[in-house]
């Protein structure tokens, strides 16, 4: 657990000069594990996507280590290749037996919730020494907001819109950080940009696992959320505050919930409703015709967060 | 700049680095993103305790520090896009957004 | 010649045994038949510490792919296997493989494409996969799958090509059919393939590079391709000259293309694959009653041998391309396709026909090579028009 001073010592390896947005939550994602990870020599692949496609426009790149994109689905079996070389390279003499280098898959939720499960859940279950992370803003964002399973019930997305037929998704997100502690992996936690103790600290732990360690950071995304750019770590902020994204981590199968989640427990959450109010993606929401969706809305959250710190023991 | 790239756009095939490979690491650092924003944030250093909040929370690695506080060349003007989360998160609004009247050739 | 020794084993085994002796730092592999055995006894292998290999049992035939892309962009030597519905699946990869210039070996057992489903031999998974740009060599039989197998490593990884390439074996056929084989030592395989030499490996993290980079929004994806055409144009001179360089140790023939009887032949069957021992068996029996019938064999398919095989054909009276796949809605199989076009700049016009044959496994019987050298002889001496595409043995 690094103080933010301690972190300064550490080389930022997640350049500048990127093409993500104004206030986006992936890069203060990337910064903040990349940080957290520390100052071994470390090999990132990353699904396309945002992240990927604005850190790599050629000729530039923003990623200070070596990098890999491969496609879109398979950010996990790439780098699960890539881990797997490292082994063997090292077993045949080829590397020196006492070099140590970390990996580290990143996708975002459309290449890790939906087309990317099938290779995250293989690569984690084989047992690979790598972190995956998760920037979660919760849509296909980067070809324009199409709806992902991680987009939030009752969001407005291109493909799930709103109008008199459909109020915007109707489907609830899925748990994707249980699906993947129920692989056995050493490590399985979420996150977010908003809590950069919590997210250092997960990323080092992650990356000091020797084996599969898998991190769900929620990132905001203003062009998808509708929220002004200025706001992308307190809206994330609020997320976790409501108890809509609940902090957590599940180390060899034993679930704790983290700090300022556990916080809430006493102090009580937020109503979902402040995460919800600033964003533009909700805003069909609170028209009055909308009341028994919003409830639903708080029901989901309050029924999410009775299972979280039941398995947290709470 | 270990990749001179300064020329690109007339390279031949022959030129360009086998299989589209970067060889570079981390040269985007070169790449001017600072013509983005339309406002930027100003210092008080009075106010400002170093807690380095805005240096971790900076989406654009914009924030210089040097010896655990805010370097005296903290704002780096070749990256920020102005996007005021700093500003926002400062514990004790030692920064201010204020519209950009930048320096820099490409947008003057 | 080298030491060798001869075994009689299936095509599938002395793949694997090929494998071996190239020392693949990395396998990623999924199984589907029938290419199943190859990854079974790579795996007796790893189990029994005779290879090094990191053997990476992934969940699909695209995760294969993805993770050999990692691992032989992270500087390790990589081989694969796989077969029709696999290899479809994996056919974005493919073209990512070839786009990245990653020296990928992979061995494909030749089976048809769903639907229907159908678990044996043809050759539409690989056609399928021709454009991607990867070196292509077919197999007639299980010992050319083992040298292909060999030759296909040094292709790859030769310095001037830096391109995947997939080595073809007949599924079943060939795979699975007890052969004579003979194999070389280990000692003269490690020498011939020798070491790998990563460009811009991953791993060496003093140098640290970027692969799989965004050539859109106006980037030189054009110039990367014209790289691609450049390096696969390069590479059949390679192919050539490994070829004669494991001639000379195993004291096979190497080829281009293979011909039989073709000096002063007037009807021909142009070939890929296992099916050319049955067109050589009624060739010889052709020419035992006076027809002057010869047998063109394609073992390079990309890149394609053009000028060889106009050469070959030239003076030929009529000519016959069995395609074991279709190209549906173009004018026929891929194989006549490519001949025609190589065709096409001769003096004199060949009249060529194309037979479809083979498909999912149909029996390709010899009186179907009859009937097709019966046909050629009807176009050569005039009494029938060429008859453009058969589906030869279908009711």
């Amino acid at each position: 657990m690094a103080t933010l001073k301690e972190l300064t010592h550490r080389e930022d390896r997640f350049e500048g000069g990127h093409r993500l947005c104004a206030g986006c939550g992936a890069s203060i994602a990337m910064r903040q594990i990349m940080l957290g990870a520390g100052t071994e020599d470390l090999v990132v692949g990353c699904a396309t996507g945002c992240l990927e496609v604005s850190t790599s426009i050629y000729p530039y790149s923003s990623w200070d280590v070596p990098f890999i994109h491969n496609a879109f689905e398979n950010s996990a079996a790439t780098v699960s290749g890539v881990e797997s070389a490292f082994k063997a390279l090292q077993r045949a003499g080829k590397i020196p037996a006492d070099k140590r280098v970390k990996f580290m898959a990143v996708g975002g939720d459309g290449g890790t919730y939906d087309i990317g499960l099938q290779s995250l859940s293989g690569a984690m279950e084989r047992g690979h020494d790598m972190v995956y992370v998760c920037y979660d803003n919760g849509a296909y964002m980067n070809t324009g907001i199409q709806r992902s399973s991680a987009t939030p019930k009752g969001a407005w997305a291109t493909t799930a819109e709103v109008g008199a037929a459909q109020q915007g998704k109707p489907q609830k997100r899925k748990d994707l950080t249980s699906i993947i502690a129920a692989h056995g992996v050493p490590y399985a936690a979420q996150s977010s940009i908003s809590h950069w103790k919590d997210l250092t600290t997960k990323a080092e732990k992650a990356f000091a696992v020797e084996g599969p360690a898998f991190i769900n950071v929620l990132a905001t995304c203003p062009r998808g959320w509708r929220t002004a750019y200025n706001m992308s770590v307190e809206i994330a902020k609020l997320g976790v505050q409501t108890g809509w994204w609940p902090l957590f981590e599940v180390e060899n199968g034993e679930w704790t919930l983290s700090g300022p989640s556990k916080a809430l427990t006493k102090a009580g959450r937020k109503p979902v409703e402040e995460f919800l109010k600033p964003q533009g993606r909700f805003k069909h929401l609170f028209a009055p015709e909308n009341a028994e969706l919003l409830a639903e809305i708080q029901s989901d959250v309050d029924e999410y967060w009775e299972y979280i710190t039941k398995r947290c023991g709470l | 700049m270990k990749w001179d790239i300064s020329k690109l756009d007339e390279w031949k095939t022959d030129d360009f680095p086998m299989g589209a490979v970067i060889p570079e690491a981390g040269n985007s650092k070169y790449y001017r993103t600072g013509g983005w924003r339309s406002q930027r944030p100003v210092l008080d250093r009075n106010v400002c305790t170093n807690c380095l909040t805005c240096w971790i929370v900076c989406p654009d690695t914009s924030i210089r520090v040097a010896d655990e506080r805010l370097a005296d060349d903290w704002f780096d003007e070749d990256h920020c896009k102005g996007c005021g989360v700093c500003a926002n998160e400062c514990p004790v609004e030692a920064l201010t957004m204020v519209p950009e009247g930048c320096e820099i050739p490409e947008v003057k | 010649m080298a030491e060798h020794k001869t075994v009689a084993t299936t095509g599938n085994i002395v793949v694997a045994d090929a494998m071996r002796q190239c020392s693949p730092d990395v396998v990623a592999a999924y199984p589907i038949t029938p290419q199943t055995t190859i990854v079974e006894e790579f795996a007796k292998y790893v189990a029994q510490g005779r290879v090094h290999t990191e053997y990476v049992t992934v969940e699909s035939e695209h995760s294969a792919m993805s993770a050999c892309i990692g691992a032989s962009a992270a500087g390790a030597r990589v081989m694969t296997a796989t077969a029709s519905q696999g290899l479809a699946l994996m056919w974005e990869e493919l073209f990512i493989a070839s786009g990245m210039r990653l020296p990928i070996v992979m061995a494909n057992a030749n089976r048809a494409l769903s639907a229907p489903i159908n678990i044996h031999c043809d050759h539409s998974d690989a056609m399928g996969a021709r454009d991607a740009g990867w070196v292509m060599l077919f197999a007639e039989t299980a010992q050319e799958a083992y040298d292909n197998t060999i030759i296909a490593l040094k292709v790859a990884e030769h310095p001037e090509v830096l391109l995947p390439a997939m080595s073809c074996l007949d599924g079943f056929i060939t795979t699975h059919s007890i052969d004579r084989v003979d194999l070389l030592d280990d000692e003269t395989v490690a020498q011939f393939v020798g070491s790998y030499d990563p460009v811009n490996p991953l791993l060496d993290t003093d140098n640290p590079v970027m692969h799989g980079a965004f050539a859109g929004l106006g980037g030189p994806y054009f110039e990367f391709k014209k790289a691609q055409r450049l390096a696969i144009d390069r590479s059949k001179a390679v192919v050539e000259r490994v070829g004669a360089a494991y001639s000379e140790i195993s004291g096979r023939p190497f080829g281009l293309i293979e011909t039989d009887f073709m000096d002063d032949a007037e009807v021909a069957i142009v070939v890929i694959g296992s099916s050319a021992g049955n067109a050589r068996h009624v060739a010889k029996e052709m020419r035992s009653q006076g027809v002057k019938a010869g047998v063109v064999k394609v073992r390079c398919f990309r890149p394609f041998p053009n000028p060889e095989l106009a050469e070959a054909l030239k003076g030929v009276k009529a000519a016959a391309v069995l395609d074991r796949a279709e190209s549906f809605g173009a004018e026929g199989g891929p194989l006549f396709i490519e001949t025609r076009s190589a065709l096409y700049d001769l003096e004199e016009r060949i009249p060529i026909v194309n037979y479809i044959y083979g498909l999912g496994g149909s029996d390709v019987r010899l009186e179907l090579m009859r009937q097709v050298y019966g046909d050629l002889s009807d176009i050569a001496s005039g009494s029938a028009a060429p008859s453009g595409l058969t589906y030869l043995g279908a009711r």
